[in-house]
């Protein structure tokens, strides 16, 4: 027979440390005329993020709340709102880092709403499709039908690894200015990454890319607020990478940017042997 | 990777770069002898005016700085003007109107710095 667990087995035995109220912005595109601000009670413990709060708010106060999220963890970036007048994963927020007794939330800005705190983001896709980000080769037969990887050094990934942990929440784009008066401005997402499929060694398509990055309303729009840096969950930095664009699109118009040719397959091991234990790969599938 | 945008913002680059040393030698001759001690004399009277407009030197300084505080004030003012979510088409009018503008400066700019070259001045007491 099992024996029942304890209460406290397993369980966060945290007080209610205070209650924080919620200033929440409402609105629906297709049935409200102009938005709306709710206010919600709810009590906090350690550890309670804004998510949490939401999701309180939902299930005892207001069952019409809306809002997308889906990890909860800072992974998927689907829960971006602007909170306290910063834009910020819910998820990753904990409301009593914030030290404040009245939080404000709002949709992001910079995006139109669906309802409630729902950005529409497909201006944010759209833009992030623009500008091709994936490996562009001339040699598509082999990407195709790959004989081997790509060979790439650990000093040229790290030319762009940090650029690839984005996880196109939009906060940045949210917290850009410039995003905020050009409607029309790429923006630090966008251009991060044609920056980071730029200087990627195994990509040939940067001149596929220059036409939008480097275009009327491209990188050099950038005013170099920083406030992208500042905003990324991730720690990204899109206006250092927008930063590196423009340098190498300054060195391009010189004519002294260094040729860049894709890396090729990697040789086959000719010795060694497999540690004990590692299976063979996978077939593929595609 | 060079697209027009890229090399119009390249030459706004190199046209600020230029107004630092160019301003700051107009700058230093012009206003900051006193700051750093030099005694100039009379700098900004008629006659001084005139004796630095019949050197080369002078004018090709005024002729460049001229080039590029209007390449790289027109660049900037179009910049903001094109933040303004304006459509494409005006884009583009504004494009040419700031080239012909800043053209039409510049020769007018160029002309002055050459008759002031080529000013002679009237006798006096004859």
């Amino acid at each position: 027979m099992i024996e029942p667990a304890s209460p406290t087995q397993g369980e966060k035995t945290e007080e209610i440390v205070k209650n924080v109220k919620f200033k929440v912005l409402r609105f629906d595109r297709d049935t409200t005329p102009s938005p709306r601000v709710d206010n919600f009670e709810v009590p906090v413990k350690k550890g309670t993020t804004v998510l949490d709060a939401l999701h309180y708010i939902k299930e005892n106060l207001d069952s019409t709340l809306a809002w997308r999220y889906s990890c909860r963890m800072g992974v998927c970036g689907s829960c971006g709102m602007f909170i306290n007048g910063f834009p910020r994963l819910a998820c990753n927020t904990q409301v009593l880092e914030l030290e404040a007794d009245v939080i404000d939330i709002k949709p992001l800005p910079n995006f139109d709403t669906i309802r409630d705190l729902v950005p529409d983001l497909s201006v944010l896709f759209e833009k992030h499709r623009s500008v091709k980000p994936y490996t562009l080769r001339k040699d598509m037969a082999e990407v195709d039908n790959p004989s081997g990887e790509f060979f790439q050094t650990d000093e040229e990934m790290e030319r762009y690894i940090q650029f690839t942990y984005c996880i196109k929440c939009g906060l940045c784009m949210a917290a850009c200015p410039t995003v905020a008066t050009d409607k029309r401005y790429l923006g630090p997402q966008s251009i991060t990454q044609a920056h980071r499929y730029n200087v990627d060694s195994r990509d040939d398509g940067r001149a596929e890319r220059k036409a939008v990055a480097l275009g009327p309303h491209g990188a050099f729009r950038c005013h170099f607020a920083g406030a992208c840096s500042e905003a990324c969950p991730k720690g990204v930095d899109p206006a250092f990478a927008i930063q590196l664009l423009k340098r190498d699109a300054f060195a391009g118009s010189l004519g002294v940017l260094r040729k860049k040719k894709a890396s090729g397959v990697a040789p086959k091991l000719t010795s060694g042997t497999r540690l004990e234990g590692v299976p063979d790969a996978p077939k593929r599938t595609v | 990777m060079r697209t027009r945008e890229s090399t119009l913002w390249t030459w706004h680059l190199i046209a600020g770069a230029a107004i630092l040393v160019l301003l700051g030698i107009h700058m230093f001759i012009m206003h900051l002898g006193d700051f750093f001690g030099i005694v100039q004399g009379d700098v900004l009277g008629w006659a001084s005016v005139i004796e630095r407009s019949k050197e080369v030197a002078f004018v090709v300084i005024y002729v460049l700085l001229l080039g590029a505080a209007l390449y790289h004030g027109l660049y900037g003012l179009r910049t903001i003007i094109f933040e303004l979510n304006i459509p494409e088409r005006a884009e583009r009018v504004i494009s040419v109107l700031f080239v012909l503008g800043g053209v039409a400066l510049f020769i007018i700019g160029v002309y002055g710095t050459f008759v002031a070259y080529s000013y002679v001045a009237p006798a006096v007491g004859v």
